[in-house]
């Protein structure tokens, strides 16, 4: 039999109902958007075709879901089978997270109705960065989907699909590597088709990829860590902080290949004295940076790895890290000329909350429901 | 042989243009084509190596030498010095200085020495009732002399609407039984370059292909040269926004109109017509010299079925998808409404939260460590 277990506990808890309520207004909201169009619900504008949804819902939110993406790689390409207990959550994690990137993609789409048009060869352009990340998300939700499928499989008790199912898995789990690594760093690359746009502090024409797959892998790492330490202290299990702390070693290495591409792009750029300029430009940079580097530093001694609380709250600071460096390129510092604003209307940001509730509600579901976490005692 | 070694002297001398232009001119043609840049570079050495020429025969039908007017009118540098010197065109009825039994003899002589070897350009419509009677060249039938020049032909190009589909002369009730070449000659494969008149852009590009890769460029089922004709005017016409957004113009100098709304009320077949005029326009004189460009409805002249079939002002079948009948109001905005208290409310919240609840797991994972001290 398998070593994870469902946690078999009440579904409907309070917490569960209060985000009932918050996925209910963004029903609402999404209501009104399908019916009178993106204006009456949005604050977009000419100058600011993306806001919110796609910043939150799709860049930051498929970068936040990319735990099975980092996990992955660590367990099956580096084989360190000692971490495979936190593969299955942080693979649900990542299902409900990517699930709901392309679900905000669509919200966000002014003509939904031609969505399946990126489906049709003949439709495509294949010199469209968009056009990548739009194909490689889709074709990574069903990879995540067939992954995740042998829990599913457990607790129906279908042994012989399972078995099945297990001969070719190791083809998907190698195209759940490839896939984030191409559309992550795609997405990266569309900063690059927003040229002057961009505030030089983050438009970089060569290292755009490389610095996006990077704090996506971090951030992926950073999830894992976050969402063990919450399951441990929400669900009141055993602490996961010896696997955890592994983790943050990788974090800490990542991270300074990071900030060595970052700092040496404006360094050679000739934009170091943009860092001291006082603008809104400047400060974020400079907060952006201290997010990035308070993990690093914390990290780096061991006992600070092994302490739980540090631990997590490096996790914190880089998921804010990560998130901030999106927000920073593509809405806070970007520019699209002059007499254009924008700031996220309340029922825009009711949906992203919304969505969000969602996701944490069919987590704590399937967490309940389904044998995903790991059974197994450990001190 | 290195690329810059090539000796381009001896075509300057010829074509009148200078290397640089006429390298530029075959990029141009290469990636009009799709090809790479070392594609414009085969072509260039391909037009600059005489050896290479192929005799061309073309025919005349039923028809108003359209495709070779516009061939010849063509603002492109030199493009029919260019193609008079490409090829060598031993028979055209419009262009030959000879006449009579003279040309007809140079004709016959040269399709027996390049047999197999040359290229057969037709241009106009074949009429094939009462055994092709309705039109006569030196006292034989057009369709005569198409099925004997086809016979040995390298390969079989028909240049313009008549001689693809019929054009006006099939148009109903189509007295004399008009045809174009594909169809006459059923089982041979020709390549179809439809227009009226046809772009002589789709022309030299597709000669070009075939001089320098002696063979034809990938073609649809209709002989249509992919490259050319791949994909319907109306997906890449710059008025398209407008028919997605549900502005149309519905008379010649309405308000829509003169603002370059879409034409498609107006009768406008782009949505059913293969072919590039939106990228190429015509005549080489930009600034969108072609029908929609200049306001007037496509009217579909290079599709069969549809040019000198449906009415002017018939709508068009849209072979994409059609737009729904009610569009949201598109605002013009600059301005979103700013930020207000609510919503900066609500970010503060969502962020506290986020921070909260970390600092709550964090007490708790601190009373359990001590707990299990």
């Amino acid at each position: 039999m398998s070593e994870h277990r469902a946690l078999n506990r009440r579904v409907v808890t309070l917490p569960f109902m209060l985000l009932g309520v918050l996925f209910l207004i963004a029903l609402y909201y999404l209501g009104v958007r399908f019916v009178n169009g993106m204006g009456f619900v949005t604050n977009l504008n000419g100058g600011y075709a993306w806001g919110l949804w796609v910043v939150y819902d799709i860049v930051i939110g498929t970068a936040l879901a990319c735990g099975g993406y980092a996990l992955a790689v660590v367990v099956y390409v580096a084989n360190k089978g000692k971490y495979h207990p936190l593969m299955r959550p942080a693979l649900l994690a990542s299902l409900l997270g990517y699930g709901l990137g392309g679900l905000g993609a669509f919200i966000d789409m002014g003509r939904y109705w031609q969505f399946y048009n990126i489906l049709l060869p003949w439709h495509m352009n294949f010199n469209a960065v968009m056009l990548e990340v739009g194909l490689c998300v889709a074709a990574y939700i069903l990879v995540l989907l067939i992954e995740f499928a042998p829990v599913a499989l457990e607790k129906f008790g279908n042994t012989n699909l399972r078995q099945k199912l297990n001969k070719v898995l190791f083809f998907f789990i190698a195209l759940g590597v490839l896939l984030p690594t191409m559309h992550q760093s795609s997405l990266g690359s569309m900063l690059i088709a927003m040229g002057h746009k961009v505030h030089p502090l983050w438009q970089t024409l060569y290292l755009q990829p490389l610095l996006a797959v990077l704090t996506a892998f971090t951030m992926g790492f950073a999830v894992v860590v976050f969402e063990a330490s919450l399951s441990s202290v929400g669900f009141g299990r055993p602490s996961e902080t010896p696997l955890l702390s592994g983790l943050g070693k990788a974090i800490v290495g990542l991270i300074a290949v990071y900030l060595l591409f970052r700092f040496g792009e404006v360094v050679v750029q000739g934009k170091l004295g943009l860092l001291f300029a006082g603008d809104l430009g400047s400060l974020m940079f400079l907060l952006e940076s201290a997010l990035f580097i308070y993990p690093m530093v914390v990290l780096m001694s061991p006992g600070a790895r092994s302490n739980s609380r540090l631990l997590l709250w490096s996790a914190v600071s880089m998921l804010f890290a990560g998130s901030l460096y999106r927000l920073n390129a593509f809405l806070l510092t970007y520019n699209p000329g002059p007499g254009y604003s924008y700031f996220p209307s309340v029922p825009e940001i009711m949906v992203t909350l919304g969505l969000v509730a969602l996701e944490v509600m069919v987590f704590l579901y399937v967490v309940k429901r389904f044998p995903v976490l790991h059974g197994e005692k450990r001190a | 042989m290195a690329e810059n070694d090539f000796d381009f002297s001896g075509l300057e001398k010829r074509l009148g243009v200078s290397r640089r232009t006429f390298l530029k001119f075959c990029t141009g043609v290469a990636a009009s084509l799709g090809l790479s840049s070392n594609a414009a570079m085969a072509m260039a050495k391909a037009v600059a190596d005489p050896k290479r020429r192929p005799p061309v025969i073309w025919l005349h039908g039923q028809e108003c030498t359209g495709p070779t007017e516009a061939l010849l009118r063509c603002e492109q540098p030199t493009l029919e010095h260019l193609l008079l010197d490409l090829i060598s065109l031993d028979y055209h009825q419009t262009l030959d200085t000879g006449a009579g039994h003279q040309v007809e003899e140079i004709k016959k002589r040269s399709m027996q020495e390049n047999k197999g070897k040359y290229l057969l350009v037709i241009e106009g419509a074949i009429p094939v009732k009462d055994n092709g009677i309705y039109c006569k060249i030196a006292g034989e039938t057009m369709l005569h002399l198409t099925h004997e020049a086809a016979e040995h032909a390298a390969a079989i190009v028909a240049y313009g609407s008549c001689a693809s589909w019929g054009g006006v002369q099939a148009a109903a009730p189509n007295p004399t039984g008009a045809k174009g070449a594909p169809q006459v000659l059923e089982g041979k494969t020709v390549v179809t370059i439809p227009g009226c008149p046809p772009n002589p852009a789709n022309f030299i590009g597709t000669v070009l292909y075939f001089v320098t890769y002696g063979k034809l460029p990938p073609i649809d089922e209709l002989g249509r040269p992919k490259w050319a004709y791949g994909r319907l005017i109306h997906e890449n016409c710059y008025r398209r926004p407008h028919f997605d957004a549900g502005r149309f113009a519905t008379e010649f100098g309405d308000k829509g109109h003169r603002e370059g709304w879409c034409l498609y009320k107006m009768g406008c077949k782009g949505p059913e017509t293969y072919n590039n005029c939106p990228s190429l326009e015509f005549n080489n004189l930009g600034g969108g010299v072609w029908p929609v460009g200049v306001g007037h409805p496509c009217f579909g002249c290079s599709e069969g079925g549809v040019g000198f079939n449906k009415p002017m002002f018939a709508l068009a079948d849209v072979k994409t998808h059609t737009p729904p009948n009610m569009f949201p109001p598109i605002e013009d905005r600059q301005q979103s409404s700013g930020v207000t208290a609510g919503a900066a409310a609500l970010v503060g919240v969502a962020v506290g939260a986020a921070l909260g609840a970390s600092a709550m797991v964090t007490k708790k994972l601190g009373e359990q460590e001590k707990q299990q001290d």
